[in-house]
């Protein structure tokens, strides 16, 4: 673990991650924020290799880069006038947001570090987590599974039922 | 010395926290609907980072599966979210959550 290379890589990744998160949230312009949330993605990812999580790491790139990005993307482009560069994003509640910020960030670091040291187990999750998932799918995490299918229908039937197209330029529960 | 360089447990919880405040910053600040949902995204990697780091050092498959499972609800969350804010722009003609103020047209 103490392998420099690992230590440096480690550290490039986090630097990404958090800088990038930061420039999604402090700049004004939509576009940048949706682009700059793309290297968060990734470094994210690739903090998940890191911890041995290599399935979710790819799930991670194909659907958040590949899925809620671009739907995020969608909406910025749909819901602003980029011809008229109208693309700033107002804020407000500066001030106690910067306090809350500064204050969870204090406290849930203060709460991590002044614990008197995580037990760690005596076997780390070590290789390749693809088979393990698959196993634990269709034993314990059954149900769950079944479930999300179940919810991921209803809300793909849901969000088109609210975003389609109304001809009669109406609400969108009039008649088709 | 050996803190910086041996990566723990504390690194991983440390970028969570990190992801997790800015998260709620860009929740609490901005106007612009879309950045809120950017936010919401970061708080849940930041959960996800946590899930996977308690998972590979407690050595189980509960944090694995669990972010499986947060990351499907997010996927479902952006859809729905998105296809609101598209409602919203249709009847109010902008996104600026602060001036969304009336159930009625």
């Amino acid at each position: 673990m103490t392998n420099p290379t690992y230590t440096a890589i480690f550290y490039l990744f986090a630097a990404i991650t958090v800088l990038s998160a930061a420039f999604v949230v402090f700049s004004r312009n939509i576009i940048y924020s949706a682009f700059s949330l793309l290297f968060t993605f990734f470094g994210i990812a690739a903090l998940y290799v890191f911890l041995s999580a290599d399935f979710i790491a790819v799930t991670q790139v194909v659907v958040y880069v590949g899925g809620i990005l671009v739907l995020l993307l969608f909406g910025v482009m749909f819901t602003n006038k980029v011809m008229t560069t109208d693309l700033k994003a107002d804020v407000l509640n500066v001030v106690p947001g910067a306090l809350l910020l500064l204050g969870t960030l204090a406290g849930l670091l203060y709460t991590f570090y002044t614990t008197n040291g995580w037990m760690p187990s005596e076997t780390m999750l070590e290789g390749s987590v693809v088979e393990r998932i698959g196993f634990e799918t269709m034993s314990r995490f059954v149900l769950p599974f079944e479930m999300a299918s179940i919810l991921l229908l209803a809300a793909l039937i849901g969000a088109a039922f609210l975003a389609r197209y109304d001809a009669k330029g109406g609400r969108g529960n009039s008649e088709q | 010395m050996e803190q910086l360089t041996a990566i723990g447990i504390n690194h991983y919880l440390t970028i969570s926290a990190i992801l997790f405040a800015l998260g709620l910053f860009a929740v609490m600040t901005r106007r612009n609907a879309i950045v809120i949902l950017m936010g919401v995204e970061l708080i849940l990697n930041a959960a996800n980072i946590n899930f996977l780091a308690f998972s590979k050092w407690n050595g189980g498959m509960e944090g694995v599966m669990f972010s499986l499972f947060v990351i499907v609800l997010a996927a479902a969350e952006a859809a729905v979210a998105l296809a609101i804010i598209i409602n919203i722009y249709k009847i109010f003609n902008t996104v600026d959550v602060s001036s969304v103020d009336s159930m009625k047209e």
